[in-house]
């Protein structure tokens, strides 16, 4: 009795959150606004992590809704009210002919092959990685820090290293060039020739 | 008794094949990396069955990374897509034609 309610609420929530997810995908797809796009975005990485929670990576599943939909959506949003462009797009208009019936065509042939696929597949050779066991009485947290900071302790430095390099190259990237001086009047949005436009990147640097 | 982790694969399976087709068929550069998006977090639900069908915590370790690189990830490409829209109006991919001959 008490099995079948917790396969009763593991199922619910699972189907709910498998809903969740793939409305919220589906909307990323067909939203003209980008903006809708972007609160799709959320519906689905809440999901996400709502499956996280059900398989006990809960560490993982706060991780998800601090850093992706915290900061990254966020960060997606400030993007787009910046640059301007949260004005719905003309979604009917093909820019090629018969590219989305072929895209929808190719995902679905991906799909059937990935299903397909690990129906039959047997790859996993049984061999146990050294991380140490997912399940046993220590909490999620533990487990995870301890594998990360053992195991993985030079990979967790890398990265550390990685979002530096992405921090630095974020704010090179959008530093504003250096005003031209007088006399060049080139105002157009494109340079008029690649060593003007390569020589208007270095000057960013200096 | 939890739900069976070929349901989740399969999940993941699905939201993966809707992130692709949504790269091939958006036009906006900033959706077309929301569905980048969308593809890193169906590997990352994958990764995080896998650990519980195998009962091993490395896969929550690589999550763990994928987190991580994705957030970098995420900083430097909306950083390009801020220089290059500086530059030029119109958010759609087809506008960034400077190499065509």
């Amino acid at each position: 009795m008490l099995l079948a309610a917790a396969t009763k609420v593991d199922a619910g929530v699972f189907v709910a959150a498998a809903v969740i997810v793939l409305s919220g995908a589906i909307g990323v797809v067909i939203s003209s606004n980008p903006v809708h796009a972007a609160l799709s975005l959320v519906l689905t990485l809440f999901g996400v992590a709502v499956l996280f929670v059900a398989q006990e990576a809960h560490f993982l599943a706060a991780v998800q809704v601090i850093v992706y939909a915290g900061a990254i959506v966020v960060l997606f949003l400030f993007v787009i009210m910046l640059i301007g462009v949260d004005r719905a797009e003309n979604v009917r208009q093909e820019p090629l002919k018969g590219q989305r019936p072929i895209a929808v065509l190719l995902g679905i042939v991906a799909l059937a092959e990935i299903l397909l696929l690990s129906r039959g597949a047997d790859w996993a050779t049984g061999a146990r990685s050294l991380g140490g066991p997912a399940s046993g009485p220590q909490p999620n947290v533990e487990k995870l820090a301890e594998s990360i900071f053992t195991r993985y302790l030079f990979a967790f430095e890398i990265t550390s290293v990685l979002l530096v390099i992405a921090v630095v190259g974020a704010v090179t990237l959008v530093r504003k060039p250096p005003p031209e001086p007088a006399g060049d009047e080139d105002d157009g949005d494109v340079a008029s020739t690649p060593e003007a436009a390569v020589g208007a990147m270095a000057e960013g640097d200096a | 008794m939890t739900v069976g982790g070929e349901w989740y694969l399969t999940l993941a399976a699905a939201l993966f094949t809707i992130g692709a087709v949504g790269v091939l068929v958006r036009r906006n550069v900033l959706v077309m990396f929301m569905c980048v998006e969308l593809m890193l977090n169906a590997v990352n639900l994958t990764f995080v069955t896998f650990a519980r069908m195998l009962d091993d915590i490395g896969g929550q370790s690589l999550v763990f990374f994928v987190l991580v690189v994705a957030a970098a990830e995420v900083v430097v490409g909306l950083g390009i897509i801020v220089a290059i829209f500086r530059r030029r109006a119109g958010a759609t991919a087809d506008d960034l034609h400077l190499l065509k001959g």
